[in-house]
């Protein structure tokens, strides 16, 4: 699924731009426990959380995450905003809860990380 | 890669959560200069991130001193901070000290060095109660 699609899916606006909404997403994977994100993804997947400081931006880059999901209406700050546009990682923002934003990705066809349900 | 030590040097402030993260990207971006596999290079990222973080959670300032040499990658990161008084219960997935201001950024949940522990080869801790701590991984490269 490419990103545009996640997008309209979870009625998400766009907290920087240009990027690539042609993207491919494959996989999804929610948190809001930094450690956990480093400890479990694979590398690749699109990430959901309500947790919106720098530390979400650089675990991404390191966890090598495609792109960012804030769930919940939350925004990160501009001086997060600009740390993801200097590392080319895409964010997008939705006012839908985590639960609610991962059933409807799921529904479309989008698996988790660990593989179990998909 | 040629027969010959790298090595580079960094400071990371205690408490600088801003920027917690910027001297494990930096390691990174070299790992990926020198041309090391992606999932190598995240695994070395990961390590890395999770021990500056533990620097900026909990100690004054810190240094990190990365080499490459051939066949090894090494990462040493010494504090000036509290120590750790039980390394064994610190490895413990879940043990935390970490106040929760530093819960609230998504980390101190006790699997910062499980975390590290995961992604080397060698983990070696060495902590002195009021003085501070050091943290040396090994990573084994894979062959380039």
């Amino acid at each position: 699924m490419q990103l545009g699609e996640v997008q309209g899916i979870l009625e998400a606006k766009i907290l920087w731009e240009p990027f690539d909404l042609h993207l491919e997403i494959e996989m999804v994977e929610a948190a809001d426990l930094m450690s956990d994100v480093l400890d479990h993804s694979r590398g690749g997947e699109l990430l959901i959380t309500g947790l919106v400081n720098s530390q979400v931006i650089w675990t991404a880059e390191m966890a090598d995450l495609k792109a960012i999901v804030f769930v919940r209406g939350k925004r990160p700050d501009g001086e997060t905003i600009a740390l993801a546009k200097t590392k080319g990682i895409p964010l997008l923002a939705t006012k839908l809860f985590m639960y609610e934003a991962c059933a409807r990705l799921w529904m479309r066809g989008l698996t988790g990380s660990s593989g179990t349900i998909g | 890669m040629e027969n010959r030590v790298l090595e580079w040097n960094y400071e990371i402030e205690g408490r600088d959560f801003r920027n917690a993260g910027k001297i494990s990207s930096k390691v990174k971006e070299i790992l990926k200069e020198l041309g090391f596999d992606p999932p190598f290079v995240r695994r070395v990222a990961i390590a890395s991130y999770e021990a500056e973080m533990n620097i900026v959670c909990h100690a004054e300032k810190g240094m990190l001193h990365f080499t490459v040499s051939p066949g090894e990658l090494r990462i040493v990161v010494r504090d000036k901070g509290p120590g750790i008084p039980d390394i064994e219960l610190a490895m413990q997935e879940g043990y935390s000290t970490a106040p929760p201001e530093i819960r609230e950024m998504g980390f101190g949940a006790g699997m910062g060095l499980p975390n590290i522990k995961k992604n080397v080869t060698i983990l070696n801790i060495v902590s002195t109660v009021g003085e501070g701590t050091v943290v040396e991984m090994i990573i084994t490269t894979p062959f380039q």
